[in-house]
C-alpha cells in the first residue's frame, strides 16, 4: 500500500467531514460496523420524490472509512435514489483517488457504501447481491 | 488521563544478549514494505524459534504417528514425546502433577470447555460471576452464554483511572461470595498485571473457585501454579514461541474428576458398549480425538527455550523494554498512554492514542515503515468502552525487540502525526 493513501484530499475529508451529522426527520437510517476494527457508520437520508432530499452521516472511523463515507454521500445527494445501484467498488476506489486498497482496509473504504445500500435498497425493495455482501 | 512523567522504577537486571537471540529467529530478518520488519504484535502472537520449527519438522520426519493406539516403534516414540510434551510445560508453571495439564487448542477452548462442564454442573440460578472488566472476550463471552442457560448473572470488577484493578472493590466482591473468579493474570490492552495469589486466597476463604486467564502471563512473566494455587488455570502456546494450535488447560485434579466431559468420541474412553461407556483417566478424558501432536512437541521445545533464557531474566528485559518505549512515548505530543505507569504491575504491552489520527490509520502507517503493531479494540470491548475510546494502538515486546526497533517505532509516529497534520 502506497503511502499515497493518505493524499490531501483524504486528509482533508477526514477532518472536514461534508454531510456529518443526523437529519430531525429522516425516511431511511441504516447502520452498521465493521467487527473487524469497530468503525460504525450511521447514513439518514429523508427523500424528496424518488431524490435523495438531503443526506447526513455519522460515526466513529478511520481517515479511510470516514473519508470516503463523505465523498459518497456529498456525491450522492440530490440524485435519484435508484443511482444508489450504480456505485461499487470501482467508484469508491475512484473517488478515493488510489488504485488498490489492501484486503484489511478496503472493508474500511466499503463500509458507507454498504450502509448507504442497506438504507436505499430496503426502500427499494431490492438485496445486496452474493458479490456485495462478499465485498462489503 | 495521567500525568506525563517518566517512568520511575528500579529495573532489575538481566544476562541476556538480544542480538544473539534474535538469531535464533529467522522471521526477524525478512523486511516488509523494503524495511526491515519490527515485529510489535507480540501480544496476538509471537514469532517462532528455528529450534520450534525444527521439532515440529522432526516428528513429522522422523516419527510421525498417532498416540495411544499403535504397538509399533513409531507411535510409541510420538507417544513419549508427546507424554513428555506434557512433562516439560507442566513443570514449567510448576503445577502438581503431570495429568492435571490438559491439552487444547488455545486458551479460548479451555475456558469454554470449563464453562461447558464445570460450569453447566456447579453454576445454577441464582449464583453469579465474578470477572473483571479487563477480561479479554474469550474469558466473557462463553460465561454470558453459561449465564443465560443456567439463570445467573455477571458482575465486573472495576479499574482506576491508572488501569489497575480497583483491589478494595475487588475484595469486597469476593466476599460477597460469587460461585466463581475469572480473571486474567495480565491485562492484552493495559499490560497490568493483577495480584491473582493474593485475590486466589481470599476467593478460597469465601469458598470461590477461581479460574486464572494466563494467555498474556505465562509468555512473559514466571508462573508457579503451586504457589497460586488456582483452581483453573489456560493458556496458549502461539504467544509463547510455541505454535498456533495447542493451549493448555490446567485443572485441580479433584475438579477435574468430578467434571463430565466436554468433547467425546476417541481417545478419551476406557471402553464403550453400544450404549454406554467409560471415561478414560485424566488427563485423556479431556482430550477427545486426535490431539495436536506436532504442536505440544513444538509448545514443549518453546518451553526449553524459555526456561534456557529464565523467566525472571525474560520479565526483566521485557520491563526494560517498556520503560524505554514510555519514557521515549511519554514525549510525543498528544499522545494518550493507558494502563500503570509503574513498571511493578505492568509488563511488556503499551496501548495507546494519538489526538486527531485513527489507531487504524497510525497502523497503515506504522506499516509502511515496516513496524507491525495492532490497532482496534484487541478483543476487549467492554474495557474499550470503560476507557471511552472506540480503539487503540497496540505494540507489545518480547525477547527479541530492541530499543532501536523503538526508536523506529517513535520515529514512524512522529512522521504518522506530521501526515495527519496534527
Ligand atoms: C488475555 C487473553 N486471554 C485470552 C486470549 C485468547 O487466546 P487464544 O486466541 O489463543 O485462545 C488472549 C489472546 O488473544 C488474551 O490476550
Amino acid at each position: 500500500m502506497s503511502s499515497d493513501l493518505y493524499r490531501e484530499i483524504i486528509l482533508d475529508h477526514y477532518k472536514n467531514p461534508r454531510n456529518y451529522g443526523k437529519l430531525e426527520r429522516p425516511d431511511l437510517t441504516s447502520r452498521e460496523s465493521n467487527p473487524l476494527c469497530g468503525d460504525i457508520v450511521e447514513i439518514q437520508m429523508a427523500l424528496d420524490g424518488n431524490k435523495i432530499g438531503a443526506i447526513r452521516f455519522n460515526g466513529e472511523g478511520c481517515a479511510i472509512s470516514r473519508a470516503a463515507t463523505s465523498m459518497l454521500v456529498e456525491y450522492i445527494e440530490g440524485k435519484p435514489l435508484e443511482e444508489v445501484k450504480e456505485i461499487d467498488k470501482a467508484v469508491i476506489l475512484e473517488m478515493l483517488g488510489v488504485g488498490e486498497i489492501g484486503p484489511s482496509r478496503i472493508k474500511c473504504a466499503l463500509l458507507g457504501l454498504k450502509v448507504l445500500k442497506m438504507a436505499a435498497y430496503a426502500h427499494l425493495g431490492a438485496k445486496l447481491s452474493e458479490e456485495e455482501l462478499r465485498e462489503y | 488521563m495521567f500525568h506525563l512523567h517518566k517512568v520511575k522504577t528500579v529495573l532489575k537486571t538481566h544476562s541476556l544478549d538480544t542480538a544473539a537471540i534474535r538469531k535464533d529467529f529467522p522471521i526477524l530478518s525478512r523486511k516488509v514494505q523494503g524495511k526491515p520488519l519490527v515485529y510489535l504484535d507480540n501480544a496476538a502472537t509471537s514469532q517462532k524459534p528455528e529450534e520450534v520449527v525444527q521439532a515440529i519438522q522432526s516428528y513429522y520426519r522422523s516419527y510421525n504417528a498417532n498416540v495411544h493406539r499403535g504397538i509399533h516403534d513409531l507411535s510409541e516414540e510420538a507417544t513419549a514425546a508427546y507424554e513428555s510434551a506434557r512433562e516439560k510445560i507442566g513443570s514449567f508453571i510448576n503445577s502438581k502433577r503431570r495429568e492435571e495439564n490438559i491439552f487444547l487448542r488455545n486458551a479460548t477452548e479451555g475456558i469454554n470447555l470449563i464453562a461447558n462442564t464445570w460450569g453447566k454442573k456447579n453454576i445454577s440460578k441464582g449464583d453469579h460471576i465474578l470477572l473483571t472488566i479487563m477480561e479479554h472476550h474469550s474469558n466473557i463471552v462463553p460465561w454470558q452464554l453459561l449465564a443465560k442457560e443456567n439463570g445467573a448473572t455477571l458482575k465486573f470488577v472495576d479499574i482506576d483511572d491508572e488501569g489497575k484493578l480497583m483491589l478494595d472493590q475487588a475484595e469486597e466482591m469476593i466476599d460477597e461470595g460469587p460461585r466463581l473468579l475469572c480473571i486474567t493474570q495480565m491485562s492484552n490492552v493495559l499490560g497490568t498485571i493483577n495480584p491473582v495469589k493474593e485475590l486466589i486466597a481470599r476467593a478460597h476463604d469465601h469458598g470461590v473457585t477461581v479460574l486464572i486467564d494466563g494467555a498474556q502471563s505465562v509468555p512473559h512473566i514466571p508462573v508457579d501454579l503451586q504457589d497460586l494455587d488456582s483452581d483453573f488455570f489456560v493458556f496458549s502456546g502461539h504467544k509463547m514461541l510455541g505454535p498456533t494450535g495447542v493451549g493448555v488447560v490446567h485443572g485441580k485434579r479433584e475438579l477435574l474428576e468430578e467434571m463430565p466431559p466436554f468433547l467425546t468420541g476417541g481417545n478419551m474412553i476406557k471402553e464403550v458398549h453400544m450404549t454406554e461407556a467409560r471415561w478414560s483417566d485424566l488427563p485423556w478424558k479431556f482430550e477427545a480425538g486426535t490431539p495436536d501432536i506436532g504442536g505440544a512437541i513444538g509448545l514443549a521445545t518453546a518451553v526449553e527455550y524459555l526456561s534456557s533464557l529464565g523467566m525472571k531474566n525474560v520479565c526483566a528485559l521485557e520491563k526494560e523494554l517498556t520503560k524505554y518505549a514510555m519514557d521515549r512515548l511519554i514525549d510525543i505530543p498528544g499522545i494518550h498512554i493507558y494502563g500503570p505507569r509503574d513498571l511493578e504491575n505492568r509488563c511488556g504491552i503499551i496501548a495507546f492514542n494519538i489526538d486527531g489520527i485513527h489507531a487504524h490509520d497510525v497502523s497503515t502507517l506504522l506499516n509502511q515503515d515496516g513496524v507491525a503493531i495492532r490497532a482496534g479494540h484487541h478483543c476487549a470491548m467492554p474495557l474499550m468502552e470503560r476507557l471511552k475510546i472506540p480503539a487503540s494502538v497496540r505494540a507489545s515486546f518480547y525477547i527479541y525487540n530492541t530499543q532501536k526497533e523503538i526508536d523506529v517505532l517513535v520515529e514512524s509516529l512522529i512522521n504518522a502525526k506530521r501526515i495527519f497534520g496534527s
